[in-house]
């Protein structure tokens, strides 16, 4: 084959596989957000659940998942900036540092549902956290952790070390360097990473399913309290989140209007998750564009 | 090509200092540097002279930059790395582990082969660093990013987007700005490893004028492949071959006359 031909169709199959992919995923998107979006109101979003009557809504829900997104965020964020900056920047290659990148590594491909019996084992049980909030956030944290952890060594890694040597030749110490030099430029870089690693949490459901819990008893949006039981604040109060509540709505809902209130948590999450892509795309630009260009 | 020569390192030519009237900003005794097991650096002895420009020229691999770099202990940062040897510099040995390393680089700066201003506003890529160290007084710090970079010759063609990203300067511009950044911190010596092999011929005598200009405040060392270059703002050069410094001279000396076989072909273009 002359080598023109052999290039035609090898950017034709290409085309065709990535047509494929977009098909998919744009049939999925499709779907859901065509079932979903049409129950998509205010008071779909802001009312409690029923469990036997039509006209629930996922207020509650919705608020669960947030408030543990920021949670687990809180958890994770400081102790993956520490464990990726000790990685990328003081780490001495030897097998205790391998040994740590291979334990992250084996972490970061656990199932979630593993995670989650984890969590139930340590936070719920041995900890005495019940189905809380908190037992929630720390599996999250499990989940999550690894993940982050990479995404800042990359990005810190990325930055190349003549920037590094330019901040250690003006008489700056090594933490200095790090902390003024290194971490804002990778900054761009870790900021996607924890947006998108938010997406992945917010529409987690294996995880939470056995530590948050199931349930998400009716909550006093006047008390903001975190000592008391009805306040939303409150971290050792079982939540059941958006994406549990899809899973048990489909596997024991008997709402008559289950597959409504299913098509229309669905597609609030899709849309969720969506925001916080683009959003990490956008930011991560921008940020970029800020500290590169004029 | 003719096949390439070896050269004795024992045939060597350092030339003598008269102590007396000629100051020694920084020197080495028997600097040897290690990667791992092997020996890059066999034991250079140069001193180099106050408020002068000196050269270090040699071919690629010769280990002119690895030297330069223990000047100011930046081969701490190899982890392999080990240098033995004494550099004296106002009678402290600052290769010893009682030294500040951190404030030693504040009185040796050094500026590198690709520009590196950090992503920060001009005037930030300057005043960053003295912040840290305490100063806070805007007045002072304006003046010092003016002075800086007027002595970097980058004055007038960023005084009016000084909170650009420095990251949007051209090279030449971006290595100047890296000099400005050497100098704010007002260093005694400024070491150099090859500023220009990056930049196109006119932002190359830009910075060289740059040098040329600043030779009155500063000790400059500098590591440079282009001999033309070290022939036209070096009072001294030294040659490196494989590790070792076979000559070292007055630059009109190293490049009309020079002593040592080695650095005769060099500088005639035998090799390298």
């Amino acid at each position: 084959m002359n080598p023109k031909i052999a290039d035609k169709v090898a950017t034709t199959v290409l085309y065709i596989i990535s047509g494929i992919i977009i098909i998919i995923l744009a049939s999925l998107l499709g779907y859901i957000l065509f079932q979903g979006v049409p129950h998509i109101s205010w008071h779909f979003l802001t009312s409690p659940a029923q469990s036997f009557e039509a006209g629930g809504g996922i207020g509650v829900q919705l608020f669960n998942s947030f408030y543990l997104l920021v949670l687990a965020m809180l958890i994770s964020t400081p102790i993956s900036l520490g464990a990726g900056i000790y990685l990328s920047e003081y780490a001495k290659k030897n097998w205790l540092t391998d040994a740590i990148r291979t334990s992250i590594e084996i972490l970061s491909s656990l199932p979630s549902v593993v995670v989650g019996l984890f969590g139930f084992l340590i936070f719920v049980l041995q900890f005495k956290f019940g189905f809380s909030i908190l037992s929630g956030a720390l599996a999250l944290t499990v989940f999550n952790l690894p993940l982050l952890t990479r995404n800042v060594e990359d990005s810190l890694r990325g930055v190349s070390d003549e920037q590094r040597e330019a901040g250690l030749a003006l008489g700056l110490s090594r933490w200095e360097t790090v902390l003024h030099v290194v971490i804002p430029e990778a900054l761009p870089g870790i900021i996607t990473g924890m947006i998108l690693g938010a997406g992945r949490v917010f529409g987690e459901a294996a995880a939470l399913i056995y530590t948050a819990g199931q349930s998400a008893p009716a909550l006093d949006f006047t008390n903001w309290n975190p000592a008391n039981i009805a306040s939303p604040l409150n971290p050792f109060r079982p939540a059941e989140t958006l994406a549990v509540h899809i899973w048990k709505i489909n596997s024991e809902g008997i709402q008559p209007d289950a597959v409504a209130v299913s098509a229309g948590a669905s597609a609030v999450l899709v849309i969720a998750v969506l925001i916080f892509n683009l959003s990490a795309r956008y930011f991560g630009n921008r940020l970029f564009k800020k500290m590169t260009a004029a | 090509m003719q096949e390439l020569e070896k050269y004795s390192l024992d045939d060597t030519y350092i030339r003598p200092f008269d102590r007396d009237k000629q100051e020694i900003a920084i020197e080495t005794k028997d600097v040897h540097v290690f990667y791992g097991d092997s020996e890059a650096i066999h034991g250079v002895s140069l001193p180099f002279e106050r408020y002068k420009i000196t050269a270090l020229i040699g071919s690629s691999g010769s280990g002119k930059s690895t030297y330069l770099r223990s000047l100011n202990r930046m081969n701490d940062n190899i982890e392999s790395a080990r240098v033995t040897g004494k550099i004296m510099y106002r009678n402290i040995d600052i290769n010893s582990d009682a030294v500040d390393v951190y404030e030693m680089r504040k009185h040796i700066g050094m500026v590198f082969q690709r520009p590196n201003p950090f992503a920060k506003s001009i005037y930030d890529n300057i005043a960053f660093a003295l912040r840290r160290f305490g100063l806070k007084d805007k007045k002072k710090l304006d003046e010092i990013v003016e002075t800086s970079l007027k002595q970097a010759a980058l004055w007038d063609q960023v005084k009016d987007d000084l909170n650009q990203s420095g990251m949007s300067l051209s090279g030449g511009q971006a290595q100047r700005l890296c000099i400005a950044r050497a100098i704010a911190m007002k260093p005694d010596i400024l070491l150099l490893d090859e500023p220009a092999s990056a930049l196109d011929p006119i932002s190359t005598s830009a910075v060289e004028d740059t040098l040329l200009a600043l030779k009155d405040k500063y000790t400059i060392i500098i590591v440079t492949h282009n001999m033309q270059q070290a022939a036209r703002i070096s009072d001294y050069t030294a040659f490196f071959y494989s590790g070792a410094a076979l000559e070292y001279d007055e630059t009109r000396k190293i490049f009309t006359r020079p002593k040592i076989k080695a650095t005769n072909d060099y500088v005639s273009g035998h090799f390298g």
